[in-house]
């Protein structure tokens, strides 16, 4: 007997007794638990989004879809950014007056090679304001999940209001499960001195949200 | 279960070392005390708490319930999404699928994120027998690793250790594992945070194979989820090039929508956190993003037998969130080690004696390593009613009866060193069968209660030590009733 067998048999032995539920999944579990939080306006969802990054140590930053590619070099400069990491999706425009030689983001590249960049800048698939949560999902102006890891410095842009959700009842709905999916609250942190949280271990230990309103982003 | 804590002794003997430790009780007072009030103030900011715990429970429940049904999805959804899917009945089945995983590689180390099942079955020392070099990337199971050391915490491993420990143990060990501690390393936090950023790069960056747990798996999707703090899981979940994770079979929830539940529960639970830093999903494999190979061993090793427990098998809807240790009075004073497991805590005491069974002297001795006072059913975030298995597990090993092992059907003896207490209890119901005999008694109990002693005598002189005795009134109940509303039959309660 293989022990894929051994297993389910053991399971459907040890459920003899259990009373089994034939009908749909939707109907057995009760869910008597809120969709999100409180009715906000969708200007305060923003404003709680920002609230709660800052919360968690990321840095926020707020601007037109004009001021976006000002605001992008700006960052990179202040860091001392001499690279920066590109998905290929990327609006061009966003990185169009910043000084940091780009680093397309390639599958040959080595994590090796990928340390010695010194930022990164990103889209996100949506945010979450309840928990200060920006998701990427992989897409496009995203690009591979190691990008946004291996640097010290993220910049990750979220269009506001359109990809921002109050809760994460409300992210689950919006993402696809099939694709790759990094939930970020906040730098990098551990809580493993004394229960304590302490911000900057291997993931970037800077992370700067770049909340981008109206027009053309 | 196998391959940890051999020969541990029972649980009050380790714990009446550890609370003489006072270094321990300092540092768990400390780290216990500061989550606490942290996590009722992360709980108190979600006004459906209540919901969500009920609708956790449930979920669990059923999945539970059809877990073979589930397992077969998961296992389909996994493979149509580029993974493969193992299945192993016990540790060793599990140590060596992953050890011919990795050897078939090539490779002779691997990077590992925390993973309560891989502590379980004893991977790394399975591994290290093999010639594979297992690197921990968590930052306290690093520090448990370089101190060689026991874990002492589900969520916190190193929890028994404090900030200028920690800072000896990087001084003295890093360079026999990889990079050096820096030069003058003090015991901030942040500065001891960053000496394991900077030995632990170098390992990430090479990495060839990663190992991991998840925190759930979703069967409709195919999708594992891992929720981590700082970083390391998502070095180790998309570095390498092939990714082996080793996952209980309890961990499966039937939806994708089903993680609005647990991803709202789990963080504030565990570190009292809206949302932990980072969480990955991920199905199967995607193609140029991650690791190319994903291999996925699903764990028996005595969740079946636990599952066929009526009353025990609700300790499977355990997310090892580890917020009823951080509650639990008994362990903030024991500590993890005292319970001889990878799971200590009132969540250990009922899962350790159900995964191993109750035959060696810890595991008999952990359903007893409780006060039932109940703050443990309170915090839990499934509602796992850890008392009232307690007492079930207590009754089993004291008068032994059914249970599972191996999948098969045993019938346990009772457990020596429990005479006194079989006694007494034969005794009284002996006597609550007879009203005649129990009438007799009473009344002899209450004329003669002058004379009671203030103790107990002979095996019970231990119990009457910690307690004082109830005081016998001067008249039974039964006889009073009879006396103020008695009918003229025997008081009317029979």
């Amino acid at each position: 007997m293989s022990s894929r067998e051994r297993i389910l048999g053991r399971v459907r032995r040890a459920l003899a007794d259990a009373e089994r539920d034939e009908g749909p999944y939707e109907r057995a579990v009760e869910r008597g638990y809120l969709r999100e939080h409180g009715g906000r306006s969708t200007a305060a969802t923003v404003e709680l989004l920002a609230e709660n990054l800052a919360d968690y140590r990321a840095v926020v930053h707020r601007c037109t879809a004009g001021e976006l590619p000002a605001v992008i070099a700006g960052l990179l400069a202040a860091r001392g950014a001499r690279t920066v990491l590109v998905p290929p999706g990327l609006p061009d425009r966003w990185l169009a007056v910043a000084e940091a030689e780009r680093v397309p983001d390639r599958s040959e590249s080595t994590p090796h090679e990928l340390d010695r960049v010194d930022s990164v800048v990103t889209a996100c698939a949506v945010a979450v304001a309840e928990t200060g949560t920006i998701v990427l999902d992989g897409g496009p102006d995203q690009g591979r999940r190691r990008i946004t890891l291996v640097p010290d410095h993220h910049v990750c842009v979220v269009r506001v209001p359109g990809q921002v959700v109050s809760s994460v009842p409300q992210a689950l709905e919006r993402l696809d499960p099939l694709r790759p999916l990094t939930w970020i609250s906040g730098p990098s942190a551990t809580s493993d001195i004394e229960l304590d949280r302490v911000e900057g271990v291997h993931g970037p230990r800077t992370l700067e949200v770049v909340l981008v309103s109206g027009g053309d982003q | 279960m196998s391959g940890t804590f051999v020969g541990m002794p029972a649980f009050p003997r380790a714990a009446h070392d550890a609370v003489r430790d006072t270094t321990l009780r300092g540092n768990l007072r400390h780290a216990t005390h500061t989550i606490r009030a942290k996590r009722a103030k992360a709980v108190a900011e979600v006004s459906d708490w209540a919901e969500l715990r009920e609708a956790g429970k449930r979920i669990k429940d059923h999945t539970l319930r059809h877990l073979d049904r589930y397992l077969e999805q998961l296992e389909e959804s996994v493979t149509a999404a580029g993974g493969t899917v193992h299945w192993a009945a016990d540790a060793e089945e599990a140590n060596r699928i992953v050890a011919d995983l990795v050897k078939a590689t090539g490779e002779t180390e691997v990077v590992k994120v925390k993973s309560m099942a891989t502590q379980e079955i004893g991977l790394n020392e399975a591994l290290e027998a093999e010639g594979i070099r297992a690197y921990e990337t968590d930052l306290a199971e690093l520090i448990v690793q370089l101190g060689k050391d026991r874990p002492s915490h589900i969520l916190v491993p190193a929890i028994h250790r404090n900030r200028g420990e920690i800072r000896d143990i990087f001084t003295r060990e890093m360079s026999e594992w990889g990079r050096p501690a820096p030069d003058g390393l003090t015991d901030t936090p942040a500065e001891l945070a960053e000496a394991a950023r900077l030995h632990l790069r170098e390992k990430f960056l090479r990495a060839k194979v990663g190992i991991s747990g998840a925190n759930f798996m979703v069967a409709e999707t195919g999708t594992l989820v891992v929720v981590e703090s700082e970083g390391n899981g998502r070095m180790c979940l998309t570095l390498p090039e092939t990714l082996i994770s080793v996952v209980g079979i309890e961990k499966i929830v039937p939806t994708w929508q089903d993680l609005e539940v647990f991803l709202q529960t789990l963080p504030r639970s565990s570190t009292a956190e809206r949302m932990n830093p980072y969480t990955s999903t991920w199905t199967g494999t995607t193609d140029g993003d991650g690791p190319a190979a994903f291999h996925l061993v699903l764990l028996d090793n005595g969740r079946t037998d636990t599952l066929a427990d009526e009353v025990g098998r609700q300790a499977l809807r355990c997310i090892r969130c580890s917020a009823c240790l951080n509650v639990c009075p008994v362990y903030e004073r024991a500590g993890g080690h005292a319970y001889g497991s990878v799971y200590p805590g009132p969540i250990g005491a009922i899962l350790s004696p159900q995964l191993r069974g109750t035959g060696s002297e810890i595991d008999a001795s952990l359903p007893y390593a409780s006060s039932l006072c109940g703050a443990c059913y309170e915090v839990c975030p499934v509602a796992i009613d850890i008392p009232e298995v307690l007492v079930h597990l207590r009754e089993r090993v004291v008068q032994g009866g059914p249970a599972t092992r191996e999948g098969n059907k045993v019938v346990l003896k009772p457990a020596k060193g429990h005479a006194a207490e079989r006694a007494a209890m034969r005794a009284a119901q002996w006597a609550f069968t007879r009203p005649g005999v129990l009438r007799t008694g009473q009344r002899l109990a209450s004329r003669t209660r002058r004379l009671h002693p203030r103790t107990l005598p002979g095996p019970g002189r231990a119990w009457s030590g910690t307690r004082d005795l109830p005081a016998v009134p001067a008249e039974p109940f039964r006889d009073w009733w009879q006396r103020t509303h008695g009918t003229g039959e025997d008081g009317g309660a029979k």
